[in-house]
This record gives structure tokens, C-alpha cells and sequence, in this order.
């Protein structure tokens, strides 16, 4: 499925790039997708306890060359 | 489980106020009612003529502290206000004065920042922050 909205949180630290994926995730429809690209180590488990706690589905998260990969869901 | 955090925000250095609005950000994302009660220095440091000037840092930050905290925002991190003025376009994010150091600084309503949602008694404070978890920093 598409990626409907892409944010780039690199070089943020804490708590923006949640932050900025809620503000993201406020623009798009139920069931669409966004992807949020961070550097902050604490992201990864920040973004499994926002998709925990918001109900928004964590469907990626990877690791490649110092970034972190999210991909979520809208409930 | 009441699901609203209250913090008192004391403190008027830029450390602690960044710290707080930390912990009011991630409240707001994660969709929780955040309630801020600001006393005293906290207080003080939301003058609208000098919410953007250098506050200090707590004593215990030291030289080298203080060398980290300057680095940090000199690679661009969010200054407190921003983050707090986002926390507040995001989520339900409540800004209240403390009515007695609002007297004891000789501080109007006028004199605080726009983010400031109004001022209040401990009474009201403890009333919103109903059966949820309260912070002192």
C-alpha cells in the first residue's frame, strides 16, 4: 500500500519525532499509511508505546545506516 | 484510570523547563490531558518580554553542562516554549499561573506569554487534576 505521508524527524531528539508523527497522523484518513524516518535511538521503543497507547498500528520498524524506519497505520 | 498528568512546574531555569515541556509533549502525543500549574521561577520564566532569554541551567549542570546544553541547541534543538507551544497544537495541553505568584511577582495577565491559558487557585488545580498522576519539577 501506498505511503499516503512521508516525515522526516532526522536529527530531532525527543519527543519531537513523535511529535511531529502525530501532527502527521492528524492529516491523513483512517486506514492510510505515513512514514516517519528518525535518528533518535530512543525512537524505537517511543514509537511502539505511541502506537500502543494512540491505537494506531506500528506496521514497520527497521534500522538501516544510523536511521530508524516507521511505518503506521491510522485506526 | 484517569489518564491526565499535571505538572507543577517550579523551576525557572531552562533545563528543568525544557524537561517539563518534554514530558508535557509526549503526554499530548500520546493523546493524554496535560495540566501545567506554574509557580514561582517556572512562572517567571513565561514573561512574554523574556520567555526566549537565557534562564541558566540548575547548579548542578556545571561547566561541562552547560558546554553539552549550548552544543545541543546550537545542532538545533527545540528551545522549551516551541516544544511546549507544539505539545499544545498537537494534543490538550493546559497552561495555568499560580494565582499567589502571580501576586508575589507582580505578574498581570498580560505580562505572560499567549500560551499561558489563564490563572488559578490550588483548589482548581487539584480539582482538574482529578484522580491522575501529579509532577513536581
Amino acid at each position: 500500500m501506498e505511503i499516503k505521508l512521508k516525515v522526516d524527524a532526522s536529527g530531532l531528539s525527543c519527543p519531537l519525532p513523535i511529535l511531529k508523527a502525530s501532527q502527521g497522523m492528524k492529516t491523513v484518513e483512517q486506514g492510510e499509511l505515513i512514514e516517519v524516518i528518525a535518528t533518535d535511538p530512543g525512537s524505537v521503543k517511543d514509537f511502539a508505546a505511541w502506537a500502543t497507547s494512540t491505537g494506531h498500528a506500528l506496521v514497520e520498524s527497521s534500522a538501516a545506516d544510523g536511521k530508524f524506519r516507521f511505518v503506521l497505520r491510522h485506526k | 484510570m484517569d489518564e491526565t498528568i499535571s505538572i507543577v512546574l517550579f523551576s525557572g531555569t531552562d533545563d528543568k523547563l525544557a524537561a517539563a515541556a518534554v514530558l508535557a509533549a509526549g503526554g499530548a502525543a500520546l493523546g493524554r490531558p496535560v495540566k501545567i500549574f506554574l509557580q514561582y521561577w517556572g512562572l517567571n520564566a513565561f514573561r512574554v518580554d523574556s520567555i526566549m532569554s537565557d534562564h541558566g541551567l540548575a547548579p548542578e549542570a556545571g561547566m561541562a553542562g552547560k558546554a553539552a546544553v549550548d552544543a545541543a541547541a546550537k545542532a538545533g534543538q527545540a528551545h522549551w516554549a516551541d516544544t511546549l507551544r507544539m505539545a499544545k497544537e498537537l494534543g490538550e495541553v493546559d497552561i495555568q499561573a499560580c494565582s499567589a505568584s502571580m501576586d508575589i511577582l507582580k505578574l498581570k495577565a498580560t505580562d505572560l506569554d499567549p500560551m499561558v491559558d489563564g490563572v488559578e487557585g490550588v483548589a482548581a488545580f487539584f480539582i482538574n487534576a482529578g484522580e491522575g498522576q501529579i509532577v513536581f519539577i
